[in-house]
């Protein structure tokens, strides 16, 4: 990195969006900037006081002047605002063939789960060109998954699911910090993410990832496991009589409940009601479900989650 | 009256007019403070009550209404009290001030004695917020319209947190409350108010309608919504 | 009114009127408390300033070298609640709208003189709280104290530096009133609103603001205290509470905190630039109405606090936008000022100096402002040292310097001695050159992607740092020049005539020190604020 330069590595075509609005900000900044500090120095110089009894002639108001440096500058942060609602308002919405990536913080670590069953900490590898939705949440306190390179980063919470997006197109290594403050070791929460050439990709995912067990299962399969060694496929059955709703097709629908309220069946639905499975039963159903609040871990959850999605996908668009 | 006047008008002020009108936007300021102090735990407990509505309304059959009935009435009982004392002060009668003034502080004394006695019972349950809070649905929210076997006891602990902070911090003004009647009483007793000096009795008026108030709010937001 | 300088200083004035302890602890003299605050804050200042200082010495070395991250974290959580709770909140209103506040309307004293000593001793209580968690070991949750970690995981004394926060509030609160009471109530006759100093407005807004936000952290700084110690669970993920419910109420507060801090600052500022040029401030009313645009808008924004912490974006959205609208007064502002020198008589004092310092950094801590409501670029460089050096632009560049600007402006009306010119001068500049040194890198570390709050950090940033860490330790130097000759005036500096330089305005037509009771005779004005045209008389100064 170039110790002289004012802007970052930018490894985005997002990056460079926020590097140019940046630098319009920039210069505006230094115009006006300069402007008063011209203005200043021109008067101090010129009305500067020449003899102990000067008076100057008394101050009149100019209301055109007036109207017109309130005028400017709000036309200005006009332009500003809408600038930058339209690039915040984009990258809040992941493009649809994002590969979802799930992560969980942790004081002081980033645990990260690969589609395919592969898991790291505090580093990440992907390959370059492919969009990357992060799926994340948090086991203790509030975190926040910041990667410069990207400009992008979200806060990572206890208790619910936030996203976040990029697509890479330089190949490197960029920094990944944790940016809300979450104790003793906050400042070494973080590492690395590895943007990589997609055959170097294709190297590193048959290398042996290093973790074993659940970890090379892929997140939905994993997922797959624990539904049944937790028991949640005995009523979760796909007959008439089934004790718990069908699973299937779920995801991403609207789902009516016992008290004729309806929600939608995302992330946050599922994981509310797995932790606490009393609190939003589906219509016709009694709330017999165990609550598993302390009994998994975040991760476990996410696998779950990642099994019931993948009921949704198999049955495709048709439920 | 002119020898009351000059005792009581503080060195800073030009005339009496002047020092009872700051006073009293001086307490209305306060009691705008007062509001936005309260405001913050009212939004609280809105957020939460949408969006965890049956395990509040669980929560609510946890709480005593004859109780709080019994002490909604008592406060403003004192509201009433408290006016009589300051029109007692308009007139300049010392002894009337210091009866309404002791009246007032007697059915101040009741309600936190009865408010002692529901944080008794809420102890004994073990519903106090904690590591020992322990909500059984049969036993404590029986007659609910809601499926209270369906609500989670963290929200239900919630609930109660919000009881306690909200009655909790409204009996900590009324200790307070209490405290400025003694001091007022005190100066009632030594005969110092007058028609032309009043405006700390009608001030504290203020302040004790004001605490009514918010129990006005409190009762319904706690203990009766929900109860059909 | 009176043309030359009163030279008959009256020999009892407020400070040698009674010397023993028991006469300034007991004192309800407004003029009195002011100086209470100012020796109470400055005594903070030094606490909050030793911890940036252990903070810039610790960040020489990119991988930390004299404390443990527990520590660090402690001294930067130090450095935060001090510097904003116990000096920038109540530095300029405790002190010098105090002392100035009854003179510049012409009245005795604030309109409740027993509650403003009351607020001293609260707010004493509430730093004497806050001083003991410090010794007792510290507390590690930054100034902003974010739920869960401080409700649930920190393992510091979280419980009492929230009650010292929460009844230092209370005193600031009371303070607010009092101004309000007192600037309705007690304007000497003639002295009608929009013939009052801008100074008194901005305290008017401030005050407003002070009202109404502060009893929202009081609650909330509150409800984590009760938190931890009596399980009460309202921000606790684990029963279904909401941490960033807290962020919204903090900043519901914290946000207009900012302009609490500030406001009074633009107040000092419309003096010192007016009475240097000897000019009415260009656009008076303006100027006053955007203090009160400030004060209501600020409360709107709290948002932009938040635009990554999973609010929804449409409230971001809304946030940005209403976040680039208060942007407007301020630079309304600015312009008026740079307006008010235009044929203008300027001179070069050090009040001045530190004016026309104001102007340039508060510029800049503006203008970054923007970048953090773009929401887009906010996302980037929130939680970096892009924030860090912005709102020290603001609070250090506005408010503190302000500060200094109002102290040396009002040092001899207040103290009743002059301080030395050119040393004083000398400070304030080196003041301002270290200030840029310190803070302006950081702008630079933190587009670079630099977090806050980074005990240990990658080595390239180390040299940004390092420049940043130089700039403090002059910092450090500047701060003991300007110190060191205005306690060095205490003792050998000449006596102050009542209108040393010569300026309008209430206070500087009673005498240095002021007497107890600030007028013989309550004056009556006939004239608007500033008018400079009749500085030396009544007749009009030779027009340009």
């Amino acid at each position: 990195m170039n110790l002289l330069s004012i802007l970052p590595v930018s490894a985005s075509a997002y990056a460079q969006q926020v590097d140019a609005l940046y630098l319009f900000l920039v210069g505006m900044s230094v115009f006006f900037l300069v402007l008063i500090g011209v203005l200043i120095t021109i008067f101090s110089l010129k009305y500067r006081r020449r003899s102990a009894g000067e008076v100057p002639a008394k101050t009149r108001s100019h209301y055109q002047l007036e109207i017109m440096w309130t005028v400017i500058p709000l036309i200005l942060v006009m332009v500003l605002f809408f600038w930058g609602a339209r690039l915040f308002v984009r990258y809040s919405m992941p493009p649809n063939d994002a590969v979802e990536i799930l992560v969980t913080g942790k004081q002081w670590m980033w645990k990260i789960q690969h589609p395919d069953g592969r898991r790291e900490i505090n580093n990440l590898h992907i390959p370059v060109d492919q969009a990357v939705k992060l799926t994340m949440t948090s086991e203790d306190v509030i975190h926040s998954f910041y990667v410069p390179a990207f400009r992008v980063k979200a806060d990572v919470l206890p208790g619910r699911y936030t996203t976040l997006w990029f697509r890479p197109t330089e190949v490197g290594r960029y920094h990944l910090f944790c940016a809300e403050y979450c104790g003793t070791e906050h400042s070494l929460m973080g590492g690395l993410v590895y943007v990589m050439s997609k055959a170097d990709f294709e190297v590193w995912q048959k290398a042996d990832g290093g973790a074993a067990g659940v970890g090379q299962l892929s997140p939905a399969a994993a997922g797959e496991a624990l539904f049944k060694a937790k028991g949640c496929a005995a009523c979760h059955t796909e007959t008439p009589a089934a004790l718990a709703p069908s699973l299937h097709g779920m995801f991403g629908h609207t789902v009516k409940l016992n008290d004729g309220t309806e929600v939608t069946a995302d992330e946050n639905y599922l994981h509310e009601s797995i932790i606490n499975s009393q609190a939003k039963i589906v219509e016709g159903f009694l709330p017999i479900m165990p609550v598993f609040q302390g009994l998994l871990t975040e991760e476990e959850i996410q696998q779950l989650i990642a099994y019931i999605k993948s009921l949704t996908a198999d049955k495709g668009e048709g439920s | 009256m002119s020898e009351a006047h000059s005792n009581n008008l503080a060195h800073h002020f030009e005339t009496m007019e002047q020092q009872k009108q700051a006073s009293s936007l001086g307490m209305w300021l306060f009691l705008v403070q007062e509001v936005m102090f309260f405001g913050g735990l009212f939004l609280g407990y809105v957020v939460y009550r949408s969006m965890y509505h049956d395990a509040f309304i669980a929560g609510s059959h946890l709480l005593n209404v004859k109780l709080g009935a019994f002490n909604t009435v008592v406060l403003i009982g004192s509201s009433l009290t408290i006016a009589f004392s300051v029109r007692a002060g308009q007139l300049g009668r010392n002894r009337q001030i210091l009866g309404w003034l002791a009246a007032t502080l007697v059915l101040g004394a009741v309600f936190l004695g009865v408010k002692g006695v529901e944080y008794a019972h809420k102890y004994h349950e073990h519903l106090m917020p904690g590591p020992h809070f322990h909500y059984d649905a049969a036993q404590h929210s029986a007659g609910a319209h809601v499926d209270t076997e369906a609500v989670d006891p963290h929200k239900v602990e919630l609930f109660v947190s919000f009881y306690f902070a909200m009655t909790g911090l409204h009996a900590t003004h009324m200790i307070i409350g209490i405290g400025l009647i003694v001091w007022l009483m005190v100066k009632a007793a030594r005969r110092r108010f007058s028609s032309d000096y009043y405006a700390p009795v009608e001030v504290f008026g203020l302040y004790w309608h004001f605490v009514d108030i918010v129990w006005i709010f409190l009762f319904p937001l706690l203990y009766l919504i929900g109860r059909h | 009114m009176s043309e030359t300088q009163a030279t008959t200083v009256n020999e009892t004035n407020y400070l040698n009127a009674s010397s023993t302890l028991r006469s300034w602890l007991l004192t309800v003299d407004h003029k009195r408390i002011g100086i209470l605050y100012l020796v109470t804050l400055t005594g903070f200042l030094l606490i909050g300033g030793i911890a940036a200082g252990l903070i810039r010495l610790e960040l020489i070395n990119a991988s930390g070298r004299f404390f443990s991250h527990e520590t660090y974290n402690k001294i930067f959580t130090a450095h935060g609640v001090v510097m904003i709770f116990f000096f920038l909140l109540p530095s300029i209103p405790a002190v010098f709208g105090n002392f100035l506040i009854p003179i510049m309307i012409g009245a005795r004293d604030l309109a409740f003189p027993r509650l403003n000593l009351a607020s001293w001793y609260i707010f004493v209580i509430g730093g004497v709280f806050g001083l003991s968690a410090l010794v007792l070991g510290g507390v590690d949750t930054g100034w902003t104290f974010y739920t869960p970690y401080s409700s649930t995981y920190a393992n510091s004394h979280v419980i009492l530096t929230a009650l010292g926060i929460f009844v230092a509030g209370f005193s600031s609160i009371l303070t607010g009133i009092n101004f309000i009471v007192t600037i309705h109530k007690m304007r000497a006759p003639g002295m009608t609103w929009f013939r009052l100093p801008l100074f008194v407005w901005a305290h008017y807004a401030t005050s407003i603001v002070i009202v109404l936000g502060t009893p929202v952290i009081a609650i909330t700084i509150l409800l984590v205290a009760c938190e931890r110690l009596f399980h009460l669970g309202i921000f606790d993920p684990a029963l279904g509470g909401d941490p960033v419910l807290f962020q919204h109420l903090f900043w519901f507060y914290s946000h207009p905190a900012v302009y609490i801090m500030v406001l009074p600052g633009m107040g000092v500022m419309s003096e010192l630039i007016a009475a240097f040029s000897r000019k009415r401030i260009f656009g008076y009313t303006v100027v006053a109405m955007s203090s009160m645009a400030i004060a209501i808008i600020g409360f709107f924004v709290w948002g932009h606090h938040m635009f990554v912490s999973s609010q929804s974006i449409y409230a971001g959205l809304v946030f940005s936008f209403l976040s680039f609208l208060v942007a407007i007064p301020s630079a309304v502002k600015v312009f008026n000022w740079t307006a008010t020198l235009y044929k203008g008589s300027i001179s070069f004092k050090t009040p001045m100096v530190y004016a026309l310092g104001f102007i340039g950094l508060f510029t800049v801590g503006g203008l970054t402002g923007l970048f953090l409501a773009t929401a887009a670029v906010d996302v980037h460089v929130h939680d970096t040292y892009f924030v860090v050096a912005h709102f020290h632009y603001v609070m250090i560049g506005g408010a503190m310097m302000e500060f200094l600007g109002a102290l040396h402006f009002w040092w001899p009306k207040m103290i009743g001695k002059m301080y030395p010119e050119r040393v004083s001068r000398a400070g304030s500049i080196l003041l301002f050159i270290a200030f840029n040194l310190t803070f302006f890198p950081q702008f630079i570390l933190g587009y670079m992607g630099m977090p806050r709050r980074y005990h240990v950090y990658p080595p390239e940033f180390q040299l940004l740092h390092r420049m940043s860490s130089l700039g403090a330790g002059l910092l450090f130097i500047s701060f003991a020049v300007v110190f060191g000759s205005l306690l060095w005036s205490l003792v050998k500096g000449k006596k102050a005539p009542a209108n040393p330089w010569p300026a309008k305005g209430l206070e500087w037509e009673t005498s240095s020190p002021p007497p107890t009771f600030n007028f013989d005779r309550i004056p009556e004005v006939t004239e608007e604020a500033y008018a400079y045209e009749t500085l030396f008389g009544d007749e009009p100064g030779p027009t340009s």
